[in-house]
């Protein structure tokens, strides 16, 4: 194996969680819900797939499972910000807490067993290409998944209807509103594909990533998914971009270490978030594409007044 | 699943027993932690201390603790809480709570405190910590002649004395059996995040380590190390379950024999403040066992270990040069136990710059 | 289903409920504790009394309920001001990790210089850190447009990093066998207390509460602030423009948390280490939302959440629950108070599907 090779196969590994969370986010986003959630929902979703795979036996299944539970558990999310209008960054953040404390106490049998891993879907004669082979092929179920779901996002939110209602409500809700589009519908949908999402990049960790549980093994990718769907303006395919960046960032700083150049750690775990913030400067600096992307109602709920 | 939820309900419920079971003249004994007992790793292994006092000693002893205290202003108030609510004996056991244990234990002169890996102490204050570097020299032996590209990876935790002393343990031990031993380190910046230390892992296999070893909790690189089909080293735990085929050995924390004694000592009334750096003499540190490995160089570490636990072979001794050729131990001295506490500098070999 | 339920607005938000909803919450939120409990095994009068009861039943321990409302008490009544003018600062927690290491320069670069004006120089030193760290989100916002919430976020992470680097490097106590921590405070480098562990710091906090007051309800600029929140654009008439309103409730907001770090470093801790704070940031947004954006309701969500930490504790060890069932119990309160408090400004009323159905489409 080629260090190129193995460098492209650890940044696909750390990338697929970010990217898996951050898609449902996005559309999540998109719809105008801010749900600061998310790692209380990959949590949930981690340690439900990790004892549904040991469970059964069957990782695909605990996947499964895993994206289910993030979706259950944000109902009260959906209940509290959809039916009652209640503001939606706390409302996230208790989300999150609740998320964290639930998996820890679901979690309490599970420490310090081995889990069962995805199986790697080999392609015979195609997997054995030089480096195009094991970067291409041969990866798990989820990494292919979470670049379909990339391609499957952009292609619902710009090129069917129900996407443009998704998005229009996320740009106005009087006027979707008022156009008949059922506004809290959308969002409740939107919230609850972003509960899967989360869930699968939680299933991911546990049984892909490290097949194990460990309290509080999210380690805060949840915000950093968060981050990457404003780095990306809300476009899925930069969402996609970013989060390879993040990756290979932060592989590079790992490789940069193990060469021994000896710069501060701290220094090179900062670095995502500077990139993020000069990013994020950049792209707002340009005023019509961020007023074309960005959900204008993020973070607003909606009430139908009479 | 359910079964585990019922089972975890079971626990819960008797634990729930044990500890409202009327116990008027029996010893409280209370721990405070920083992680969840949940991270498998070092508040586990404390948990696990806690659990021996009790089966070694439940009849008169009944245990409690608090998991997750942060080491800032709350640490204070946990510990407080446990002296206030009747607890005799507490055991702190991490560095970040040394200034709250002190402060304390100055208005409780009658509760005796142990504080793990800290430096101060009082009349009812102890410290202790374990000599987790005889291991680390152990298995730098056997990397030495296990590794075929004379390579490790080193997966490190923070840059503090304890883990650079234990990067020098290793390198000194793979350097008496290869002396152009070389070491590879990445610093994850966290002592607990299973995602990080795998992509660390990844990183130094494809720098061309062959052998991993790692100072931070998880079991993540011992997995990467079964999948990739290379050799590592536990840490904290037997890891052997997470790498069947991987796993060489583990240094494991086994802090039940010094809860137990110093449990012991506040019975009979013996109890004095002291220091403790307890090795594999003292049972506090423990060897895996040696599997995966030729046998001679299984009879190698078992060598290794016996001469370590009897006081022949002492990991620093002299002579000893920094990495920039500086002699820091002489010819058959061996490093005092205060220099080895402090210590902020690579020894020879090793090319990477210590972070500051 | 979601047609079964909707709201109406009340023409003014109810006074019954504004008070009442609260209540209801903590009595639906105390009656499924007490099922969890019950599920779990701990007979469930016993543990709602440990966890909700007993941290109020003795001094200390309201000693203890001050201490940790301190921080969030301060942070709170600055993330009030500024989400009042629709600006969200959500990186309280940075500029309170900014505000702790600008105050402790001076016992740690001036050890000798050690009287009553060094610590006013701390505390001044740790409000001026905080603002300026928020000073950066503001600044971006106002000039490049961009989002506040992702950078005052994203630089948390940084001042975090930041503080890892100056203790275990150039900040390192000497003396300290080169553990990850400074020198210790003494003297005038440690804030006065008033009892117990409550330091000068909650006075401060006190203060800050009064001074939200103040400032709403009596000031031009907390009108313009208001007046901001509701509809932007009418802002400008109130005399201060946008970006001077976020300019200034950035600045104050990041003022206060970074007098909640220097408290915290100064007040309880005597030292600065890697982890001086368990999420005060981000539980004061909490605490923020809860009060309504109101000063009296910061002083109160301040101290029902210090009440939540502090019960946990006690239930951990009176009757061992792990303190994972504590950390969902907290979410779950949050959730039942944030669902409760839409009574205040709606009314409920069940419909069928049908009638909504035809209204939507009106």
């Amino acid at each position: 194996m080629n260090g190129l090779e193995a460098f492209l196969l650890t940044v696909i590994a750390a990338a697929t969680p970010l990217l898996l969370a951050a898609i449902g986010e996005l559309v999540v986003e998109r719809s105008g819900v801010l749900n600061l959630g998310v790692e209380g929902m990959m949590a949930t979703g981690a340690i439900v797939a990790f004892a549904v795979a040991l469970g059964t036996g069957s990782p695909l299944l605990g996947a499964l499972a895993g994206a289910v539970a993030g979706a259950v558990v944000a109902l009260p999310f959906v209940f509290l910000t959809q039916l009652l209008a209640a503001n939606q960054v706390a409302s996230g953040l208790a989300l999150a807490l609740f998320g964290l404390g639930l998996s820890g106490l679901i979690g309490e049998g599970f420490v310090g067993q081995p889990g069962v891993r995805l199986a790697r879907l080999d392609i015979p004669g195609l997997s054995d290409l030089p480096l195009i082979g094991p970067v291409l092929f041969g990866h798990d179920v989820l990494v292919y998944l979470s670049f379909f779901m990339t391609a499957a996002v952009a292609w619902f939110l710009f090129r069917t209807r129900a996407g443009l209602v998704l998005r229009a409500v996320g740009m106005n809700h009087h006027a979707a509103h008022a156009l008949g589009h059922p506004v809290r519908l959308v969002r409740t949908l939107a919230i609850l594909f972003g509960g899967l999402m989360a869930g699968l990049a939680g299933a991911y960790l546990s049984v892909s990533y490290t097949p194990q549980w460990v309290e509080d093994m999210t380690a805060g990718r949840g915000w950093i998914a968060l981050a990457l769907v404003v780095f990306a303006t809300w476009r899925p395919l930069r969402v996609l971009a970013g989060a390879y960046l993040f990756g290979a960032v932060w592989i590079l700083g790992l490789h940069a270490q193990a060469a021994g150049y000896g710069l501060p750690p701290q220094f090179l775990s900062a670095l995502p978030y500077l990139a993020t913030i000069v990013a994020l400067v950049l792209i707002s600096r340009n005023r019509i594409l961020t007023l074309m992307n960005t959900p204008a109602m993020i973070g607003q709920p909606f009430m139908p007044d009479r | 699943m359910r079964t585990t939820l019922k089972v975890t309900l079971a626990a819960v419920a008797l634990a729930g027993t044990l500890g409202s079971a009327q116990a008027g003249e029996k010893l409280k004994v209370g721990f405070i932690y920083v992680g969840p007992i949940g991270d498998h790793g070092w508040s586990y292994q404390h948990d696990q201390g806690r659990l021996a006092i009790e089966k070694a000693l439940g009849e008169k002893v009944t245990t409690s603790y608090l998991e997750k205290v942060p080491e800032g202003a709350d640490a204070e108030r946990a510990l407080e809480r446990l002296a206030r609510s009747g607890h005799k004996l507490i055991f702190a056991t991490s560095f970040g709570y040394m200034d709250s244990v002190i402060k304390v234990a100055k208005r409780y002169p009658d509760v005796k405190f142990e504080h793990a890996t800290g430096y101060k102490r009082a009349k009812n204050v102890s410290t202790y910590s374990a000599r987790f570097y005889e291991g680390r020299y152990i298995i730098g032996k056997i990397a030495g002649k296990i590794s075929k590209k004379g390579m490790a990876g080193y997966i490190a935790s923070f840059p503090i004395p304890e883990v650079v002393r234990g990067i020098n343990s290793f390198m000194l031990g793979a350097q008496s059996v290869n002396p152009d031993f070389k070491i590879k380190i990445v610093w994850v910046n966290s002592w607990y995040d299973p995602g990080k230390e795998a992509d660390a892992a990844k990183v130094l296999i494809a720098q061309g380590a062959d052998i991993l070893t790692q100072h931070t909790d998880s079991a993540a690189p011992m997995q990467v190390a079964e999948e990739k089909g290379i050799k590592a080293f536990g840490q904290a735990s037997d890891m052997i379950k997470f790498g069947p085929h991987a796993q060489l050995t583990a240094v494991i924390d086994n802090w039940a024999p010094y809860y137990i004694q110093r449990t012991k000592d506040v019975l009979a009334g013996t109890w004095k403040s002291k220091d403790t750096w307890g090795g594999l003499a003292a049972g506090m540190v423990k060897m895996a066992p040696y599997t995966n490995m030729p046998e001679e160089v299984k009879k190698m570490a078992q060598e290794t270990e016996e001469a370590i636990r009897s006081g022949k072979l002492h990991p620093f001794t002299g002579p000893i040069y920094d990495q920039d050729g500086k002699l820091r131990v002489k010819e058959g001295a061996v490093m005092s136990d205060k220099e080895l506490l402090g210590m902020n500098w690579y020894v020879r070999g090793i090319t990477d710059k210590l972070p500051k | 289903m979601m047609s079964m339920i909707t709201l109406e607005r009340r023409p003014a938000p109810s006074r019954l409920w504004s008070l009442g909803a609260p209540l209801l919450a903590l009595a639906l939120a105390v009656a499924l504790s007490g099922v969890l409990f019950a599920a779990l095994g701990h007979p469930p009068l016993r543990a709602l009394y440990v966890y909700f009861v007993e941290p109020l039943t003795s001094w200390w321990s309201l000693e203890e309920l001050a201490v940790k409302a301190t921080p969030l008490l301060l942070i709170g009544a600055g993330l009030a001001l500024a989400y009042r003018a629709n600006v969200w600062n959500i990186g309280a927690e940075g500029q309170l990790i900014m505000g702790a290491i600008a105050g402790s320069a001076v016992p740690i670069l001036w050890p000798d210089w050690n009287n009553p004006l060094a610590m006013a120089a701390m505390l001044a030193l740790g409000a001026l850190g905080g603002a300026a760290w928020a000073a950066i989100p503001a600044f971006l916002k106002n000039r490049f447009n961009t989002n506040e919430i992702l950078t005052s976020l994203m630089l948390v992470y940084v001042a975090g990093l930041f503080l890892d680097w100056l203790v275990r490097g150039p900040w390192r106590d000497p003396m300290g066998f080169n553990f990850p921590k400074s020198v210790a405070f003494e003297g005038w480098h440690v804030l006065p207390t008033l009892s117990g562990r409550v330091h000068l710091g909650f006075v401060l906090a006190l203060l800050a509460i009064f001074g939200l007051w103040l400032m709403l309800s009596h000031m031009r600029f907390g009108f313009a602030v208001r007046v901001q929140g509701v509809s932007p654009r009418a802002a400008r008439f109130s005399g201060f423009s946008a970006s001077a309103i976020t300019m200034r409730v950035m600045l104050i907001s990041g003022a206060l948390a970074g007098l909640a770090g220097i408290g915290e470093v100064a007040g309880t801790i005597g030292h600065l280490q890697p982890a001086i704070s368990p999420g005060y940031g981000f539980a004061a947004i909490i605490v923020a939302v809860l009060g309504r954006l109101s000063p009296w309701g910061v002083l109160a969500a301040a101290f029902l959440l210090a009440l939540t930490y502090l019960g946990g504790e006690s239930a951990q060890l009176a009757l061992n629950m792990p303190a994972k069932v504590s950390q969902a119990l907290q979410g779950m309160l949050l959730f039942l108070i944030l669902g409760a408090d839409v009574l205040v400004n709606y009314r409920i009323t069940w419909r069928s599907g049908r009638d909504e159905k035809r209204e939507e489409a009106e």
